[in-house]
């Protein structure tokens, strides 16, 4: 393999941009800092990091494409043993679809809405002239199978929006090996999925690069996912290499503490509390948006004792947001009663007193629009206190202050504006301001899967110190069972708007399952090698594809 | 804090014409209202820019009419503007029955030409400077609560609006301190094109006999007054039609900076 020359290989890597910040000089930064990577045919090589690492950076760029004004300014870009870096546009777009090819987050942005996925599979293969039509949609049409997809030999006559989500991420695989490139980059192609998705089409991105033999370069957030498909990973942080390993010894010998604490995420351990009368109760609870003739929640009765966890869990469309919105008060349930701390709550949020409003509070998924940007962080902590406590001046200041230091962020941020915090930054101040209304039950709408996940691990172990410290009750919903396992007493499976499996943590999650509760629970990646072979095994013995469900 | 190159200039620009309008009775070299001299002179020492069609002062007039052009156009815009994004936020915030009812109001107020509203309307009231402010303040509300309420609709739906509304905030919070801040911007921008329209406004409205009323000066009704001279090769029409733009330029200059510095997240702080 040494003597072979490498399919792949970058030295000395400098890319930069250019921000213009508003009402500044625009400034130069450097986003990547000179990092190295060599990559061999048909191998994979795992790229994973944290937002901001450089990762979709670093793997465009073996295709010499900066986006969005990025410019490579240093270093040797080699493909198949040719510069490219600095090649010009005529002999990039040789290269580009035909020895590099590239599969995007979102497959639903990336297709044109108005033609059919076969034309736009066999698009590139066409326009550089590799095969001939009918080798071509021969060719697509052994992709679609080998991927999983259903009836392969038609499903390229549908539109974009007539196949799932999961599915149209396959088709875009489909469409990034059809012309037989020597390189596939894969962009976070399972993130926006739903677990339950993502393990489907995860395997059957593997099989394909086994299959046809290409090199990859895949990108993710999640190194559970990367060590299922990559033979080596490359960890970055700040644009620069962190760690470069085998799988094996990144996930089971991680030298460098960075990599470390990306192992060990997930870590926290949370003891189930013993079964109490619940502080909320729902009893059969119905809901559905105005104008439509479908129910969005369909009977859910659960119950949640004060100073406990219910942890609401399901696939995105299950109905855990709208549960949420019922019990705010926000969308009036059609049917059904909410009690609250013993007595029952009005249905819309209108009707309910000011201290019903207190004791609920609300922390979103994304920290971003749920502060108002042109408020100080001590204006929008301090508002509660204001307005339910009736603080004022040095009295509201100080509070804000121990919020500020219950939340483990310093002095000096009472006068920052929402823009000059970090993401997790913002998401602690979303839960002072919580806080701040001295609540007995706070509602946690996918608070942590917008954060990396070390950032995401800091804010779960913060809302279990508070808890313990003030008995809220947390109603977490969330898509992620790591979450759920390290966090919840109780848990409240849903899928399509019906509460599937409920009650004390253990129970749930201990066997016998039901069919949908079990596939939830296999289909979270476990970071060790030969998961995605052992689950995708195990369900073939079974007879339960998942693939009906996609 | 810096002050980029355009925007000191519009500062510096608007500044003269602000402190000009102040101060006009002080700076007028003449009277403003009386012949001075004969027909159409030329700029010379005693008059700085000439004398216009019956012999008075043009930089006379031109300093009494900014002032009274500044002032309408002023107090109109910020009339339709204090209006116009109050409505609009509030039937953006409120929908249902309250939406569709001042909603329907502005569609009928824009659905005859606002000119001849305001032709029917000054003809049948008094005319004098607090009504033609009035008129034009209304009628050009109904451009600004269009504006307020799209922008307005797009903050409601925001989760820090629902945030607030879910705290039991009243309306006057939601509208004055999480709306409010977030629309600045697009409002800004939109206030330094409506001030000169509400100046070409006026002027439409001088010209066809409605508007400021002769001996008092206003900058459209000069040109309209020397517009003649145009075709003898005298440029007195030229004067204030300049003074007009120049206005315009250097307002939408702070207009811009304004805008630039409101978009920032950061507090203007950077």
């Amino acid at each position: 393999m040494t003597s072979e020359k490498p399919l792949l290989e970058i030295r000395g890597l400098v890319i930069e941009a250019t921000s213009y910040p508003p009402g500044e000089a625009p400034k130069n930064v450097t986003l990547v800092h000179g990092v190295d990577v060599t990559l061999q045919k048909g191998r994979v090589l795992g790229l994973i990091g944290e937002s901001g690492a450089g990762k979709s950076t670093i793997g465009l760029s073996s295709m010499a494409y900066g986006r969005g004004g990025v410019r490579l300014t240093g270093g040797e870009i080699l493909l198949n043993g040719r510069e490219i870096r600095e090649a010009r546009p005529a002999t990039l777009r040789q290269i580009r679809g035909r020895e590099v090819t590239y599969v995007s987050q979102s497959a639903a942005a990336s297709f044109n809405p108005s033609k059919r996925l076969m034309d736009q599979v066999i698009e590139t293969s066409l326009s550089h002239k590799i095969m001939s039509k009918p080798e071509a949609e021969a060719r697509a049409v052994m992709l679609f199978r080998k991927l999983g997809l259903p009836s392969p030999e038609t499903i390229g006559s549908r539109y974009p929006h007539q196949v799932s989500g999961g599915q149209l991420q396959r088709v875009m695989t489909a469409m990034a090996l059809c012309p037989k490139p020597d390189l596939v980059i894969f962009d976070e192609p399972t993130t926006a999925l739903d677990v339950t998705t993502q393990i489907d089409v995860l395997a059957a991105i593997k099989e394909a690069i086994q299959d046809t033999g290409v090199a990859a370069l895949y990108i993710t957030h999640d190194l559970a996912v990367v060590a299922q498909v990559a033979d080596e990973i490359m960890v970055l942080r700040h644009g620069k290499k962190v760690e470069l390993g085998t799988t094996d010894q990144i996930i089971n010998r991680p030298a460098e503490d960075y990599t470390k604490a990306l192992v060990s995420v997930r870590g926290i351990e949370h003891d189930e509390k013993p079964e109490a009368p619940p502080l909320l109760r729902i009893d059969c609870v119905s809901a559905r948006y105005a104008g439509t003739t479908f129910d969005v929640l369909k009977n859910i009765s659960i119950g949640l004792p004060a100073g406990q966890t219910l942890a609401v869990v399901g696939e995105s469309g299950s109905g855990k947001s709208t549960l949420a919105r019922a019990i705010t008060g926000l969308l009036p349930p059609t049917k059904g009663r909410i009690h609250f701390d013993g007595r029952q709550l009005s249905a819309d949020f209108a009707g309910r007193s000011r201290d019903d409003l207190r004791q609920i509070q609300m922390i979103y998924q994304m920290a971003d629009t749920a502060m108002n940007p042109r408020q100080t962080v001590g204006t929008i902590i301090g508002r509660p206190l204001e307005f339910y406590f009736g603080l004022k001046g040095s009295a509201r200041d100080k509070r804000v202050q121990e919020l500020l230091d219950q939340i483990e962020m310093g002095r000096g941020f009472a006068d920052r504006y929402p823009a000059e915090l970090s993401g997790g930054q913002k998401q602690r101040v979303c839960i002072a301001r919580a806080l701040a209304a001295k609540p007995k039950l706070i509602i946690c709408d996918e608070v942590t899967s917008a954060l990396d996940p070390l950032v995401a691990d800091g804010i779960l172990k913060l809302l279990l110190e508070l808890q313990a410290e003030t008995q809220m009750a947390y109603l977490f919903i969330t898509h992620d069972l790591a979450t759920v396992r390290a966090i919840a007493d109780k848990i409240a499976v849903m899928y399509k708007g019906e509460v599937r499996r409920y009650g004390q943590k253990s129970d749930v999650l201990a066997p016998p399952f039901d069919d949908y509760t079990d596939l939830l629970l296999s289909s979270v990646p476990e970071m060790r090698l030969g998961w995605l072979e052992e689950v995708i095994a195990h369900r073939k013995a079974n007879g339960t594809t998942s693939g009906n469900t996609v | 804090m810096r002050i980029p190159p355009s925007a000191l200039i519009g500062l510096i620009l608007t500044g003269v014409f602000i402190f000009s309008a102040i101060f006009a009775d002080l700076l007028m070299p003449y009277a403003y209202d009386l012949p001075v001299g004969t027909q159409w002179e030329g700029p010379s020492a005693t008059h700085w820019l000439g004398t216009d069609t019956i012999g008075r002062d043009i930089l006379s007039r031109l300093i009494k009419g900014g002032q009274i052009t500044i002032f309408v156009a002023l107090a109109a815009s910020i009339l339709s503007f204090a209006m116009g994004s109050f409505f609009g936020f509030l039937a953006a915030v409120s929908g249902g029955w309250t939406d569709q009812i001042l909603s329907r109001v502005c569609d009928l107020m824009m659905a005859i030409p606002s000119l001849i509203v305001a032709l029917v309307l000054l003809s049948v009231l008094p005319l004098n400077l607090t009504v033609l402010i009035l008129v034009m303040g209304v009628l050009d509300s109904t451009r600004v609560f269009r504006l307020a309420r799209a922008v307005a609709m797009d903050i409601a739906v925001m989760e820090y609006v629902e945030a607030a509304k879910l705290r039991g905030e009243k309306w006057g919070w939601v509208i004055f301190r999480e709306i409010l801040p977030n629309a600045l911007s697009p409002l800004v921008a939109e206030f330094g094109l409506r001030f000169i329209f509400a100046v070409l406004f006026i002027s439409t409205l001088s010209f066809l006999g409605l508007g400021v009323q002769p001996p008092l000066a206003d900058w459209g009704g000069m040109v309209k007054e020397n517009k003649d001279g145009l075709s003898w090769g005298i440029s007195a029409a030229l004067v204030p039609a300049l003074a007009i733009a120049l206005l315009a330029i250097s307002v939408n200059l702070v207009a811009d900076w304004v805008l630039s510095r409101t978009s920032s997240l950061k507090g203007g702080r950077g």
